[in-house]
């Protein structure tokens, strides 16, 4: 199995995938503590599939997919986070709205244009085959521009993430703050939607972060913890796909399930131990 | 000249007036209570003097050298961060996210003298989630003193907390204002706390009912009926 193993970075679309999977991992981690604790994280989810709508019509339109999925997303990132601020009920049907109009747009067209083939499927669900050259570049630019942004709003984006009054009354622009979140996301979205697919990737955002608050109590920690969890499922997972064929970002995702299972494991021997 | 004046101010919300006439004028080292009942547009001036709201009427001014950033503000209880994975440093020393990408020795200095103000040094690397209500409120009663030690405000600091936590928060807080000279202006329910301790009272029912001097405000017929327990409040 070891050899097998280091067998697998002699395929070059095993080293792309695995480089941009660790990337995105990390990312959308990072991001997700925040999200999650805003209770935003359905914007992750309505985002992926807006970008599914996005990456079928480009491919239709004959377009390079990321040039048209980047801007778009980014687009609706904005729009998700008006909705969800406005009114928190009336948010979250908007949001389903939104995500669900996105989807059938996407299965239509890519319907009308090749007809209901394996590339519906790859798009849904993610195929480690779909990473090329051009969007590893693109992959390692952005995500590098997002963990950049984050550590140096690290601070910030903790004050508007805790208490939003608060950071406004101080001063600082939580509106712009709450956008960059988005926009950050928007980009990480895509950029696993690939592998991962626009049903699974927002798992990414979520599991991580729910998985290192079982045990993690400052955010700090959380942040550190989430990031860890989630490059090693990702690495899990990714073996998991080569050695026994599965689906990649179905095995990234069942990886994550373990590991919050585990983690909830943790927290419940901890909190007995506690109690006595 | 005042840190904070208020002339003529109105407030609305969609169209309905909330808050109107209130005239106010809080000097360094004063301490005003608002008191009112719930739905009274105490929070809604709140909102106004942080300036989270504008008016729709009349104008708050901001003098002495204060600006609308520096008011150090402790909200009301938010249900969310109870189960915040946040430690007491973390979220003390976010009073100064506003200033600076990151903290310098000098604001890392102050944190921990205000941690030590609230009594807080032995709790630092605690989780916000361990602590009490009555800890939970010192620490971002640190985190806004990070923000101003000019002037506080604070909107219903004791609410939720037992009779010993309570006491002791309104203690801390009248240190601040004898021995700190911090300006401190708080929301209450509680009239009798409020006229132990403030120098100033403003009463609020959606218009000012009374607004003076402690003093006088014990005099007054209004703060009989309203400590007295006759409800027609």
């Amino acid at each position: 199995m070891l050899e097998s193993l280091g067998q697998m970075f002699t395929y070059s679309f095993m080293v792309r995938a695995l480089v941009v999977g660790l990337m995105v991992s990390l990312c959308s981690a990072l991001l997700g503590v925040s999200l999650v604790l805003k209770r935003y994280s359905m914007i992750g989810d309505g985002l992926s599939h807006v970008g599914f709508g996005a990456l079928a019509v480009a491919s239709a339109l004959g377009f390079a997919p990321m040039s048209v999925a980047v801007p778009v997303v980014v687009g609706s990132a904005f729009l998700l986070l008006r909705v969800s601020e406005r009114s928190k009920i009336k948010g979250d049907a908007a949001i389903g709205m939104i995500s669900t109009g996105a989807l059938a747009v996407g299965v239509l067209v890519l319907s009308l244009s090749k007809g209901m083939t394996t590339d519906i499927n790859n798009y849904l669900f993610g195929s480690i085959l779909a990473m090329s050259e051009s969007d590893v570049w693109l992959s390692v630019v952005l995500a590098a521009a997002v963990l950049t942004m984050y550590a140096l709003f690290y601070r910030k984006l903790f004050a508007v993430t805790f208490d939003e009054t608060f950071a406004r009354a101080t001063g600082l622009k939580a509106g712009f703050f709450n956008a960059l979140l988005a926009t950050l996301t928007a980009v990480t979205v895509v950029l696993g939607m690939r592998m991962m697919g626009a049903m699974l990737i927002s798992s990414l955002i979520l599991f991580p972060a729910i998985t290192a608050m079982r045990v993690c109590k400052s955010f700090h920690g959380v942040i550190l913890c989430a990031s860890l969890i989630s490059v090693v499922c990702f690495m899990l997972g990714l073996m998991s796909s080569y050695l026994y064929n599965t689906p990649s970002g179905a095995s990234v995702v069942v990886a994550n399930i373990l590991a919050f299972v585990l983690f909830s494991g943790i927290e419940k021997v901890r909190g007995r131990k506690l109690a006595k | 000249m005042a840190l904070l004046t208020c002339k003529d101010v109105a407030f609305a919300y969609e169209g309905k007036i909330v808050a109107s006439n209130i005239h106010l004028q809080v000097n360094e080292g004063d301490y005003l209570c608002i008191v009112g009942e719930n739905g009274s547009g105490k929070s809604t001036l709140v909102k106004g003097m942080l300036g989270l709201m504008e008016p729709v009427h009349g104008t708050i001014r901001y003098g002495d050298g204060l600006s609308r950033n520096e008011i150090g503000y402790l909200p009301q209880k938010n249900p969310l961060q109870r189960d915040f994975p946040a430690s007491v440093w973390e979220v003390v020393s976010s009073g100064f996210a506003a200033r600076s990408l990151f903290l310098n020795a000098e604001q890392k200095r102050l944190a921990e003298e205000n941690l030590q103000l609230m009594r807080l040094s032995d709790l630092k690397k605690h989780s916000m989630m361990e602590l009490s209500g009555g800890q939970q409120q010192r620490v971002l009663l640190a985190r806004a003193l990070c923000a101003t030690r000019k002037l506080l405000l604070l909107d219903e600091p004791v609410a939720g907390l037992d009779p010993l936590a309570t006491r002791e928060m309104y203690e801390i807080i009248d240190d601040l204002h004898q021995n700190r000279h911090v300006t401190v202006i708080m929301i209450s329910h509680d009239v009798d706390a409020a006229a132990r301790y403030a120098t100033h009272i403003l009463h609020l029912r959606h218009e000012p009912l009374f607004y003076g001097t402690a003093e006088d405000y014990l005099k007054s017929e209004l703060c009989h009926t309203f400590t007295g327990g006759e409800d027609d409040a």
